[in-house]
């Protein structure tokens, strides 16, 4: 394929600073076999053309016999193409976020949690689920939505104040990783005094997609496609970033305005799919780098790619963490690193250097 | 199989009151041998069944065993893989923490019952169009009660939840009025894990019921703040010097008097010096099925044999 990478890997080498027409189209139908994989396979055995057969039932006109007993119909187009469908929203939420952070933090450790929301998520489940005795799932994805934004805000706040004068991205991240703690710790706490709803908040923590019907592919929707909107159209303006603050200036772009407007839009996004989802790690690292690896340094290649690559990763891994054990489930975390790390490990010595 | 009850039922019912009422026969006790059948739908908390369910699943132990003390078990037929009681449950690899709902359909259940709905488990379930009822750990005895009244009758087994509902409430009374009295409660150290001291106070279920047996919880202070299962020191149980020590961590982690005894410090505590140490089983003393008769059992044992400190 096109990976021809001999020593320097500078923006304008061997991979095309733009994005090519062949890499969209890889990365269109590798999202659209993951999806069509995890629609076919499940726990339950079911053929494959009778839930082609009950889907295509979905759009208004079509009446086609599947053979299909009602569950089996059900299980197929109620159980499965929700969990697919917030697979891949979830999984380009969270690669698209983590492409964005590494651009404007100009780091490559960045991933979607940077800025606390993770922490803050988390906080705002735990007190969801312990503040009610009985678990609802509609309480939960708000509290956690809130305590992301919540700390994201805290992040930001603190970030300014230290600094005093500047906000440079350097004392934004310490500030994260300060509110991270914090809220962590109130967490906990509440977490060890009761063990009832330890389980409910781990589960959670440890991310899955368990979605009840379409709500929570609703909920996550609107913020998918403003924040996705907002990052993928700064995607330029990202590259002209890469330049340095002094360089990027004096080609018309405003520096402190496109990182102010990118990670607001990548937190919300993180955020909103972090609500419904849980705690995924990794995603947002390893599909980022991946792309870079393979596809192209420039964020006009990244952030689309990372999208679609990112959809389709989660779906795959969701498909392994509800079959691999069956009946019971395994942790989405848990397969996304299992899987992935191993992976990245892969591209990172077939590929030879990595450029930001 | 699903006219005839009511019919049956409705006979029967008949019979007796002719019979009652003709006062000739006064030996008629008014239940007969077998208890009738119950007639469907019936409708509990929200649920209704159209006719009796003969494929049960059942994802929580306690509820595994009440199912089969209101004598429901043959309709069951998955149970998940930490139910173990009794011992011929169709244990299956179903998960009651990491549930997945496509494998629970698997098993073609006309009705599941559960205790936590984790992962959206129960709206998945109710996706597609099976029954299901979520019955949380009881945090009362009343509230035991009711759960096994529910059970009963949703699996068509209603006389016999009242028998055993019935039957549990006397036993329990009776261990309760058992109970010595002494001119100062006991106190007791109840733990449930190995190294991290973690207690429950009076509040908890299991906590209301060493309080039924007179004896005082040296966790109930450390459980101001509201948390019901406080992490307490070894320094604070050493000195609160406890006269019985209850270990809910026997089958779990391995806990006797022996290794108690071997604790630096523990040594000193009364209820060690005088080998009040009492081993409950795990199992029971983590459910809230019928077997919590036997827990109060061992409870109300301990209290009445303790030597007095």
């Amino acid at each position: 394929m096109s990976l021809t990478t001999e020593g320097v890997a500078a923006p304008s080498g061997h991979r095309p600073a733009r994005l090519t027409a062949r890499w969209l189209v890889a990365g269109v139908v590798t999202a659209v076999v993951a999806a069509l994989a995890g629609l076919a396979i499940g726990p339950v055995p079911i053929n494959p053309l009778g839930g082609a057969a009950e889907l295509l039932n979905l759009i208004p006109g079509v009446d086609i016999h599947s053979g299909l007993t009602p569950q089996e119909t059900a299980i197929v187009t109620r159980l499965r193409l929700p969990r697919v469908a917030l697979g891949l929203l979830v999984g380009a939420m969270l690669a698209l976020a983590g492409g964005c952070y590494q651009g404007v933090f100009r780091n490559p450790l960045a991933d979607p949690y940077l800025l606390g929301v993770a922490a803050g998520a988390g906080l705002g489940a735990t007190v969801a689920v312990t503040a009610d005795a009985v678990f609802s799932p509609t309480v939960l994805p708000l509290f956690a939505f809130l305590g992301a934004l919540l700390a994201v805000a805290l992040t930001y706040a603190l970030g300014a104040a230290g600094g005093g004068r500047v906000r440079t991205p350097t004392t934004l991240i310490l500030a994260g990783v300060a509110v991270a703690a914090f809220l962590t710790a109130i967490q906990t706490y509440l977490q060890q005094r009761d063990v009832d709803a330890i389980r409910e908040v781990y589960s959670w923590l440890l991310g899955r997609l368990a979605p009840s019907g379409w709500h929570e592919a609703q909920l996550l929707l609107p913020y998918a496609i403003v924040a996705g909107g907002v990052m993928l159209a700064h995607r330029r303006q990202l590259d002209v970033l890469s330049l340095g603050d002094d360089e990027a200036a004096s080609l018309g772009v405003q520096p402190r305005r496109v990182r102010y407007l990118v990670v607001v839009a990548a937190s919300l996004g993180t955020a909103a799919a972090v609500a419904v989802s849980g705690l995924i790690g990794f995603v947002g690292i390893i599909v980022p780098h991946t792309v870079r690896l393979l596809a192209g340094t420039t964020y006009r290649v990244i952030l689309p790619l990372s999208a679609l690559f990112g959809g389709a990763f989660l779906t795959l891994a969701d498909l392994a963490a509800r079959t691999v054990l069956s009946p019971s489930e395994i942790p989405l975390g848990v397969v996304t690193a299992f899987l992935g790390a191993p992976f990245f490990i892969l591209v990172l010595r077939t590929a030879t250097r990595v450029g930001l | 199989m699903r006219r005839t009850p009511r019919l049956l039922t409705a006979t029967l019912v008949a019979l007796t009151l002719a019979l009652a009422g003709c006062g000739s026969t006064p030996s008629a006790t008014p239940t007969p041998t077998g208890s009738p059948a119950d007639t469907f739908p019936v409708t509990v908390g929200g649920l209704t069944l159209s006719e009796r369910p003969d494929r049960i699943v059942v994802l929580s132990p306690s509820l595994t065993e009440t199912v089969f003390a209101v004598d429901a078990g043959p309709q069951v037929v998955a149970v998940d893989g930490l139910s173990n009681y009794p011992s011929n449950v169709p244990k299956t690899d179903l998960s009651t923490f990491k549930p997945n709902a496509e494998a629970i359909a698997k098993h073609q259940p006309d009705l599941v019952l559960l205790s936590n709905d984790i992962d959206n488990v129960v709206a998945q379930l109710r996706t597609l169009n099976i029954p299901t009822m979520l019955l949380p750990y009881t945090k009362t005895l009343d509230e035991a009660y009711q759960q096994i009244n529910d059970i009963g009758k949703l699996t068509g087994h209603t006389a016999a939840a009242q028998a055993l509902a019935e039957r549990m409430r006397s036993d329990i009374d009776k261990l309760i009025a058992e109970v010595p009295r002494r001119d100062r409660n006991l106190t007791y150290y109840y733990e449930l894990d190995a190294t991290s001291f973690f207690s429950v106070t009076s509040n908890t279920f299991v906590g209301s019921l060493f309080t039924k047996a007179a004896l005082v919880n040296i966790a109930d202070p450390a459980g101001k703040d509201g948390n019901d299962f406080p992490q307490l020191s070894a320094e604070y149980i050493i000195k609160a010097n406890p006269d019985l020590i209850f270990l809910a961590n026997s089958k779990c982690c391995g806990q006797s008097w022996d290794t108690v005894s071997k604790r630096p410090g523990w040594g000193e505590i009364s209820a060690v010096r005088n080998r009040q140490v009492i081993a409950l089983d795990d199992d029971i003393a983590s459910r809230w099925g019928p077997r919590i008769v036997d827990l109060l059992r061992a409870i109300t044992k301990a209290a009445a044999e303790a030597p007095v400190g």
